[in-house]
């Protein structure tokens, strides 16, 4: 073999790209591009795809800076000039916004952290422990996946209310200690984990647990922070089952409190979009804070590379 | 004490498939014994099994004094470096190694010490900040015997532990792990499929096949005698000579060998010789030998390696498949390995004339593949 080839076979000498540019890209094969824009063309399809999917949230904002005349005008004002920044600390001064602000917190957090626990409990039996009957409990536990809210509202209300937890904050975060879902997706998570890093922990003197929250979690970050996101959003979202479970405006979470703002005799847009916007914004924040978890898992580093 | 007893120890996996049949062994206290045997032959199955990462289907398996077959891995003492090494991706090299022994609640100070101490013999004391995935394929091996090390088990479990590294690391390691059990005298199961690790590592070999122990002895025994078809096919490198022959008045007849053995009862035989059991004619050399015709010839520096065939006879033996592609070998011809002595340097495509010793050569009973 000549040293040219050799020198070519380990890619030394590619031509445009620093080696360093090729990190991430390993196994994926890219068609060479031409060079006459600075990016690829699809950009022109994204952009204003994405545009689009900001509208409503730029209205949201613009909205809750709005006088209550100029959100009844038509065709609606995209600018409205001045900013009532006023509408903000009056939304929040209406209604007890503060009380419904920390229930919400109280049932999100109850519940993404009671998720965390039981799904990853039942997840890694599914995944990793024998037991008679398994593929078929995880088959029907999949299948009420299947099941819409709509049909199991009424038996989970007649549960909760002989558990006397009716308008409690008890009612929103029960029922929800843990849901399918997240179990399904802990489970694909833990089987592509490599079975080899458990035995070694189980030779090592870890138990079954240990195992579990010593190896097998810390592994799973990005499957974690995924469902802990997911499950944040819908907690945080929910509408219909604290609509029927809580009367009482004290135990109310926020998506149940903005409604307040619009009434049968009551339609407060301004307000209701600043109240809007103020629920959204821990969102925002754990989104843009979890992000990083999902670009890439860190399982595979400890074995042979 | 702490010896490992197989006793008549079968693994069905469900299927139902035999990966382990009938196993009976005995692994003395502080023994380094090696398991070999090409792959599916139920030699990592029967490591597992000791590690408790199987459970066994029928038999015992103790350690010490201990049948084991119930207890839970971690209250086994017992440590295992993967193929893979299997090091904690999420942990630096120091939690790597201490993890076993904060599973077992050792003090602080006895933990920090037993790691460092153990850094300092494997070499590892600048790497103790770095995670697995900053390592190099010898460093992090070294960190996976480290971790199984320090907490200074009964029994020592490695499962192919150098097959994932370049060829000048492994011979590196083959003798640092050498080293470190005279040092340590712990029992050791070694499995490997490698068998210059088998020859050089051992105090003795088990060859497995099949899910099967074809031959328990040291190294040197299994090679000078080894007790089938099998065993003398895989020991070996380049493996031995495999020929359909035949008994016939107290003669063995190989394709134009022909050679007197007393004692032999007439029949089809399987004659076997080590590649290095063939010499070149000289003057006073008479005897019987064999016309090699050489194909392909490898000078490796210290010894020249002829790939030839010779004649050979098609006597329609019966062998079992798992043997039968160890007898490479046409209606007429038969391959032939010769090691040759570095300055000898035959052209590809002359005839060598080889003898053979009489005394070196192997034989087999055709039918059931034991030697005779």
């Amino acid at each position: 073999m000549s040293l040219k080839h050799d020198v070519r076979a380990t890619g030394a000498i590619l031509p445009t790209r620093r080696t360093d540019d090729l990190r991430g890209e390993i196994g994926m094969v890219e068609k060479p591009r031409g060079r006459w824009l600075p990016f690829s063309p699809w950009h022109f399809v994204l952009m204003p795809a994405a545009i689009i999917m900001l509208v409503p949230l730029l209205w949201v904002v613009v909205t809750s800076l709005e006088t209550l005349a100029q959100t009844q005008h038509f065709p609606p004002i995209l600018w409205p000039g001045s900013f009532q920044w006023s509408n903000y600390p009056r939304a929040w001064s209406s209604v007890p916004f503060g009380t419904w602000f920390l229930n919400t917190i109280i049932v999100t957090v109850a519940v993404v952290i009671s998720n965390l626990l039981f799904c990853s409990l039942a997840a890694y039996g599914f995944a990793r422990i024998r037991f008679f009957g398994k593929t078929v409990a995880y088959f029907f536990l999949l299948a009420t996946l299947m099941i819409p809210i709509q049909v199991v509202l009424i038996p989970t209300f007649l549960i909760v209310k002989q558990m006397h937890l009716i308008d409690t904050l008890g009612a929103l975060i029960v029922p929800n200690l843990a849901n399918v879902f997240g179990i399904f997706l802990l489970t694909q998570f833990f089987r592509t984990l490599p079975i080899e890093l458990e035995e070694a922990a189980r030779i090592d003197g870890a138990s079954r647990l240990k195992v579990l929250f010593r190896i097998v979690l810390p592994l799973s970050l990005p499957a974690l922070a995924t469902l802990a996101v997911i499950q944040f959003l819908w907690t945080w979202n929910d509408f219909l089952w604290p609509l029927v479970t809580i009367f009482n405006d004290s135990h109310f979470t926020l998506q149940l409190g903005l409604m307040n703002f619009q009434g049968s005799h009551v339609n407060d847009t301004n307000l209701l979009m600043a109240g809007n916007v103020m629920s959204m914004l821990p969102m925002l924040i754990l989104f843009i804070a979890a992000q990083r978890y999902f670009v890439r898992g860190i399982a595979t580093q400890g074995l042979k590379g | 004490m702490t010896d490992v007893v197989f006793d008549h120890v079968t693994k069905v996996y469900p299927g139902p498939a035999l990966a382990v049949e009938d196993l009976s062994l005995e692994v003395g206290d502080g023994e380094f014994l090696i398991l070999v045997g090409p792959s599916g032959c139920g030699k990592t199955t029967a490591l597992r099994m000791v590690a408790g990462l199987e459970k066994i289907s029928d038999g015992t398996i103790s350690v010490g004094d201990q049948v084991i077959n119930d207890v839970p891995p971690k209250d086994r003492d017992i440590a295992m470096v993967f193929q893979n090494y299997a090091l904690y991706p999420h942990m630096t090299v120091e939690k790597n190694l201490g993890f076993a022994l904060r599973q077992r609640k050792t003090p602080k100070v006895e933990l920090d010490q037993r790691v460092h101490s153990m850094a300092e013999l494997l070499g590892l004391e600048e790497l103790m900040k770095r995670r697995p995935g900053q390592l190099s394929g010898g460093q992090r091996q070294r960190v996976a015997m480290g971790r199984a090390l320090v907490r200074e088990p009964k029994v020592f479990l490695l499962d192919e532990p150098l097959s994932n590294l370049d060829a000048k690391l492994r011979v590196q390691m083959r003798a640092e792990l050498k080293r470190l059990h005279q040092r340590l005298e712990i029992t050791t199961i070694y499995v490997t499929h490698d068998q210059v690790e088998a020859m050089t590592l051992g105090d003795r070999i088990a060859v497995m096949s099949a899910g099967r122990l074809q031959q328990l002895g040291a190294p040197q025994d299994v090679y000078d005698h080894p007790a089938n078809v099998f065993v003398a096919g895989f020991i070996g490198s380049p493996p031995m000579n495999l020929l359909q022959g035949v008994v016939r008045d107290g003669h063995v007849e190989a394709g134009d060998l022909t050679f007197a053995r007393a004692g032999l009862q007439g029949g089809e035989v399987v004659v076997g010789i080590r590649p290095e059991g063939l010499r070149p004619v000289g003057e006073a050399d008479p005897g019987p030998g064999l016309a090699v015709k050489v194909d392909v010839v490898e000078p490796l520096g210290d010894e020249v390696l002829v790939h030839g065939s010779v004649a050979a006879r098609d006597a329609g033996v019966q062998i079992e498949p798992e043997e039968a592609t160890l007898l490479v070998q046409t209606s007429d011809r038969a391959a032939m390995t010769v090691r040759l002595e570095p300055t000898m340097r035959p052209s590809e495509g002359s005839t060598l004339h080889l003898h053979v010793d009489p005394k070196t050569v192997h034989l087999f009973d055709a039918s059931t593949g034991a030697a005779i």
